[in-house]
């Protein structure tokens, strides 16, 4: 078996005295695409924050393609660039298009010329099919398109894995597609993927394990197929049939 | 002689206009000078202090929040003659231009990084996070994602306060800068006249007409809708 991309073992985070993940294990392998549930609070958005540190782990390790992210030795922004990320809100920066949005982390970051980085910036924006918008402002572009910048924005830096926090969820739901097509092609292409979300039919056709939260721990870890027809836990079962009512 | 006569005599004297015109110039050039002196170190000075805020260092940021306050609570003429009559006692003597450009220049810093700290603070933290997972560190988020934007968004402001800061520059007069006004009410002095007065009030009206119609081309240039 391949070593994992993403390797998290006994991960713990406290916001004060609130123990938000108790204890989280979890190893993601090369080209595969793990979907995590679970009813807000749960934990998830956490978890996937503390894999590019942008919330420091209270105890545990993380290991990214054999790195040990949480060394304090590590470059935490080199490994970052590694870690493609991509948020519910899309974030785009408003002032700059979408070009200069996924090519700034190249010219400023990875300091490649600016003939260089808008190449790789257009072919970042072809892959989410918007090249003809390189020139549109955020404020000019759906929802949908917006995070799928946000995507082409992460892409272009070439990530070995990419998690995605709730991408879906600040769509109406006519962009949703959209944005789950992009998804979908990047799983055919062979991406690495962390998702939360909560695009349950997205998950039964994309996901190869999907990993049900609560309370700052994994309750269940299933296939897509067994988790939703035949949940073991009973709070996997309630939550599931919560979602699918 | 009647009314509109004695109203023209008192504020529009043609031969007066004629005597005061080159020193009422002379006076224009030097309130620019001193002027865009304020603002090219004023601003910078304040943004400078902007950034050295961000970084959240305790005892520094108690100390430059202490001294902002203090230069936008005094009124700006205190400071003036505090500085040009003050210093020479203890063996420092500053030319009266230097003291006008220093002091008005750290009284705009002030407000500059009260304004753009407020810019900073406005910007989403979801834009900080989303650069620093593309790989930026703290600093060059800080100079490429969020003072780009804080800067577009504290245009407006940080114009009023230029204006109302470099218009300040009048209280040359009590110091002796010949800027306008010293310049005006010098003539004022001499002839018995408001005429250099008008002269002056005038010179104000065109230096800074312009000004006023740059801070709106900037807005409306570095605006952008926002999702």
């Amino acid at each position: 078996m391949t070593a994992p991309i993403l390797e998290i073992r006994g991960l713990r985070k406290s916001f004060g005295h609130v123990e938000v993940l108790r204890g989280i294990d979890l190893a993601v392998s090369p080209q595969e695409l793990v979907f995590i549930i679970g009813p807000s609070g749960s934990g998830k958005s956490t978890l996937l924050r503390c894999c590019n540190r942008l919330e420091e782990p209270s105890a545990g390790t993380i290991f990214i393609d054999g790195v040990n992210l949480l060394d304090r030795r590590t470059d935490i922004n080199a490994m970052r660039r590694q870690i493609g990320m991509v948020f519910q809100s899309f974030n785009l920066y408003p002032h700059l298009t979408a070009l200069s949005n996924v090519s700034l982390a190249l010219r400023k970051v990875v300091r490649k010329s600016r003939a260089e980085a808008e190449t790789l910036a257009l072919a970042a924006l072809a892959r989410v099919g918007l090249r003809e918008k390189a020139k549109s402002y955020p404020s000019e572009l759906s929802g949908g398109q917006q995070q799928r910048v946000a995507i082409a924005r992460a892409l272009a830096l070439e990530p070995t894995i990419m998690l995605f926090d709730e991408p879906t969820s600040a769509l109406d739901p006519e962009l949703v597609g959209s944005v789950l097509g992009v998804m979908r092609e990047l799983k055919q292409d062979g991406m690495t993927m962390l998702v939360v979300s909560h695009e349950m039919r997205f998950a039964r056709d994309a996901a190869d394990r999907v990993i049900f939260m609560d309370h700052g721990a994994v309750v269940e870890e299933a296939p897509p197929a067994e988790i939703f027809a035949s949940p073991r836990e009973a709070r996997t079962r309630a939550f599931i049939a919560e979602l699918t009512r | 002689m009647d009314a509109w006569s004695r109203f023209l005599d008192t504020f529009f004297k043609p031969d007066l206009i004629r005597h005061y015109l080159p020193s009422i110039a002379i006076g224009t050039l030097t309130t620019i000078e001193i002027g865009m002196a304020i603002v090219v170190t004023g601003i910078a000075l304040g943004l400078v202090l902007a950034v050295v805020r961000t970084f959240r260092i305790l005892p520094i940021n108690v100390i430059l929040v202490a001294c902002v306050d203090i230069m936008r609570a005094l009124p700006p003429i205190v400071l003036v003659l505090l500085v040009y009559f003050g210093l020479p006692n203890i063996g420092v003597n500053v030319p009266s231009f230097a003291v006008l450009w220093i002091v008005l220049s750290l009284v705009l810093a002030a407000f500059a990084e009260e304004i753009l700290w407020a810019g900073i603070l406005s910007i989403p933290k979801g834009q900080w996070e989303t650069a620093r997972s593309t790989g930026f560190g703290f600093f060059s988020t800080l100079i490429y994602i969020v003072l780009p934007q804080a800067m577009r968004l504290t245009v407006p402001p940080l114009t009023n306060r230029t204006l109302a800061i470099t218009k300040n520059t009048a209280l040359g007069t009590a110091i002796g800068v010949p800027e306008i006004l010293n310049q005006a009410t010098t003539g004022q002095s001499f002839s018995g006249n408001a005429t250099p007065l008008m002269m002056g009030a005038i010179a104000y009206v065109i230096l800074f007409i312009p000004v006023v119609g740059l801070g709106r081309f900037l807005e409306t240039r570095f605006r952008w809708s926002r999702a």
